[in-house]
């Protein structure tokens, strides 16, 4: 009696039974291709897992050059579960963006962003720019020796850029060299500046999601529609999903912790064969082949101005590829995905094989 | 230019005529100028000694190719500044005509005076490289080179000797002969071979022996330029065996407080008493080797035996032995069991890193074998044993915090499993009650 008292007087200030009714009329199409809509979910929950963690990180987490390792240090050792903490939170953000390439992917090749789902798309590859930039700045805050020439080298690729490299450069350094400078900005990124962005992108996503509905591939539009309830039927699979990541979280943290290596010292050579974080890595292995001059052209300003350019072309995709478009731009932009899928995945491995 | 002349006709007689002496002057001095710098610069360019004898084969066409890399042609030096003789001159006899103050080559026992005549004399070195010492003659006389030169003894070391003849590289250049790189084999080439050494009764295996040295090591592998090759004991322009109470001396330049601390042990009175040669008695000369721990020991490696056999002496090195080897092997296991934990992914930087103090430790430690003390020898190897046993800790408090964690792994995914079959029992009971699909 008690509860329902509570229930109602909840719903008389926040409306609960209004959303409950539009989650229960939410429903969600079943086809063979719908194992791919688990993974926009499953990019959420890792999120929440980060912000979850990543809260907990900053008790102990002092960001200066001088302290930084140290602080890290101390919660892998001292704190009680810091290892925990720290394992998860790194492992988590590499598979949320593993999830996050899964989930844009599948929504490529199911024609996901057709009207009215184009400001869907967009948001979702500017929230996979964001993940990447939050990967990038959290790299650098346990300040070790890996992380301090990551940062030295992928700052220098944002530096070649004509017109707004040195700008960039600077901006992102705090200066013209990688320095506690630039670890606190990295650090005022990850924790203030992406956070901000991602809250107000996540939000419209997570808002275009619902008012918009899963959308069914081309394919399987014209077979007749066969559907299952969003609550509880798909939220629970999806609830299992989630509480198996907590186990395969908790096994990599147990058994693989995240290392925490050397302090980063700005006098020491850089360590042979440094790389990038996976998801880096076919960018950093294609610039490595790029031949220095390209006709008049600087080859590495090429490289990263293509790059760049991809990914404007990629945000765009909705606008490109459109229910009117002629066959054959069609046809262009998913073979543009199928290159794009296999250059990443022959680079990345070709990166880590080199 | 009509204008000009118009202007030059009307002046009178008398400013037309200051005018035209004005610019004859000029006209004359500048030639005059332009005729002596002409002269000049041939001057300078001309050398007959280069352009006759580089036309030559053999040791008469050698030293002209070799001058072109020479340090003092650099300088500005040319042939007749060492040789005498004319370089103007065209004809070999005026060349080298007496008038001219030809030298010719000189004879190896002129040598050191030949090279002095520059670098014994301040004031003309002072105009090359002011920083550079000009007693080498003078200390040169000291030497056991220079003693046996004065005595007729033609076979010695002079200056060409060392320094080469005519591609004479400042010290400082890797490819002169007696940079650090190259001194011992340029002292080798007399000093390693048997028929030249013929006669002098010294032996002429130091080059040999010294390659096998912890010194050589340094210099050939490590390019360490500090470690130490055959001048840096022996000197170079007063090159002298030390003598065996000035060994401890030279070695003490780099060991300074090895052998500060032998000076003022009890072995220092018994070897000077037994003419033991102090460093070298342990450590040899030429082959020094880098030390063990089994040298201070009783066994067959032992150096102590040599002179120690069922004295105070031998239980010591007995014990010196053993504590050396029980810090060894304390800092070898917490090092190990260190290394397996990071190997297993835990974090142990911090006791990996007290460590280093343990093997500073140590190395004081067998410093202080100098001291021939056990006492000071305690106060190296107690604390770092604390240390090395502490680290050991470490790591066991690891390997125990991993097995903690790989238990409650354990734990959590019976847990998690548990939680997920719930979760699907319940999709099952709900999909059997409401059914799970709708189709339009």
């Amino acid at each position: 009696m008690k509860i329902e008292n509570a229930l109602n007087w909840l719903d008389e200030r926040l409306g609960i039974d209004a959303a409950f009714a539009l989650a229960k009329k939410k429903e969600v199409p079943l086809h063979r291709h719908s194992i791919w809509y688990y993974f926009g979910g499953m990019t959420l929950f890792l999120f929440i897992v980060q912000v979850t963690t990543g809260i907990l990180l900053l008790l102990y987490y002092r960001p200066s050059a001088e302290t930084a390792f140290e602080s890290v240090q101390f919660i892998v050792t001292e704190v009680e579960f810091g290892w925990l903490i720290r394992s998860v939170h790194s492992w988590s953000a590499n598979l949320m963006i593993l999830a996050l390439f899964i989930h844009m992917f599948s929504v490529f090749f199911m024609s996901g962003f057709r009207p009215p789902r184009e400001i869907t798309w967009v948001t979702g590859v500017l929230l996979l720019f964001i993940c990447i930039f939050f990967g990038f700045s959290g790299y650098l805050l346990p300040w070790n020796k890996l992380a301090y020439f990551a940062t030295k080298v992928g700052t220098e690729i944002a530096g070649v850029v004509p017109v707004v490299g040195r700008f960039m450069l600077r901006f992102l350094r705090g200066g013209d060299e990688v320095t506690g400078a630039t670890l606190t900005r990295f650090f005022g990124f990850h924790v203030a500046i992406l956070p901000a962005a991602t809250t107000l992108i996540l939000g419209i996503h997570l808002l275009l999601v619902q008012m918009h509905g899963m959308s069914v591939p081309p394919s399987m539009e014209d077979k007749p529609q066969r559907k299952m309830k969003f609550f509880p039927n798909f939220m629970l699979r999806d609830l299992i999903g989630w509480i198996l990541a907590i186990g395969v979280l908790a096994a990599l943290a147990a058994i693989f912790p995240w290392e925490l290596g050397e302090k980063a010292d700005p006098f020491a050579p850089a360590p042979e064969g440094i790389k990038p974080e996976w998801y880096f890595l076919f960018m950093f292995q294609t610039l490595k082949y790029i031949p220095a001059k390209i006709l008049a052209f600087d080859g590495e300003v090429l490289g990263v101005l293509a790059f760049g350019l991809g990914g404007f072309v990629w945000l765009l995709i909705p606008f490109i590829n459109r229910p009117t478009s002629s066959p054959r731009i069609k046809l262009a932009v998913f073979l543009f995905g199928i290159f794009v899928v296999a250059f990443i995945v022959v680079m990345t491995i070709v990166g880590f094989l080199a | 230019m009509k204008q000009q002349l118009k202007n030059f006709r009307d002046l009178t007689p008398k400013r037309r005529r200051v005018l035209l002496t004005a610019l004859s002057v000029v006209l004359v001095l500048g030639g005059v100028a332009l005729f002596a710098s002409t002269v000049r610069t041939s001057a300078q360019k001309k050398n007959s000694c280069i352009e006759c004898h580089t036309k030559l084969d053999g040791p008469l066409g050698e030293p002209a190719r070799l001058f072109a890399n020479d340090i003092h042609k650099e300088r500005g030096l040319a042939c007749n500044d060492c040789h005498g003789g004319n370089p103007l001159a065209d004809d070999k006899v005026a060349a080298k005509s007496a008038s001219s103050g030809y030298l010719g080559k000189p004879k190896p026992i002129d040598i050191p005076s030949f090279c002095g005549k520059c670098h014994s004399d301040a004031s003309v070195m002072k105009r090359f490289n002011p920083t550079l010492r000009v007693d080498q003659v003078q200390e040169y006389y000291t030497s056991v080179h220079g003693n046996r030169l004065k005595n007729g003894d033609q076979k010695v070391a002079t200056c060409a000797s060392c320094h080469g003849i005519h591609g004479i590289r400042p010290p400082s250049d890797p490819a002169s002969t007696v940079n650090a790189l190259n001194v011992a084999e340029t002292c080798g080439k007399c000093h390693g071979s048997a028929d030249y050494m013929q006669g002098y009764q010294i032996a002429h295996d130091q080059y040999e022996k010294y390659k096998t040295s912890v010194h050589a090591k340094a210099i050939y592998e490590k390019h360490d330029l500090s470690a130490p090759t055959c001048n840096d004991c022996h000197g170079n322009h007063g090159a002298v065996p030390p003598g065996l109470t000035s060994v401890a001396n030279v070695c003490g330049q780099c060991h300074g407080r090895q052998s500060t601390l032998f000076q003022n042990s009890p072995h220092k009175s018994p070897f000077e008493k037994a003419n033991a040669g102090e460093c070298i008695r342990c450590h040899s000369n030429h082959g020094i080797v880098p030390p063990t721990d089994e040298m201070a020991g009783t066994g067959p490696q032992s150096v102590c035996i040599t002179c120690h056999t069922n004295d105070k002496g031998f239980a010591a090195a007995q014990q010196i032995e053993e504590k050396l080897g029980g810090l060894t092997a304390s800092i070898h296991g917490a090092n190990q069991i260190l290394e397996r934990a990071e190997r297993a992914g835990m974090e142990v930087s911090r006791p990996k890193f007290e460590l280093r103090d343990a093997l500073d430790g140590l190395t004081q430690a067998r410093v202080l074998v100098h001291t021939a003390s056990l006492e000071e020898l305690e106060k190296a190897i107690g604390p770092s044993m604390e240390i090395a046993g502490k680290s050991y800790k470490a790591g066991e408090s690891a390997f125990s915090e991993l097995n903690f964690r790989r238990g409650g792994l354990a734990v959590s995914l019976v847990f998690i499993l548990f939680l997920a079959v719930l979760v699907y029992l319940k999709i099952k009971q709900i999909e059997q009650r409401d059914g799970a699909v709708s189709e339009t």
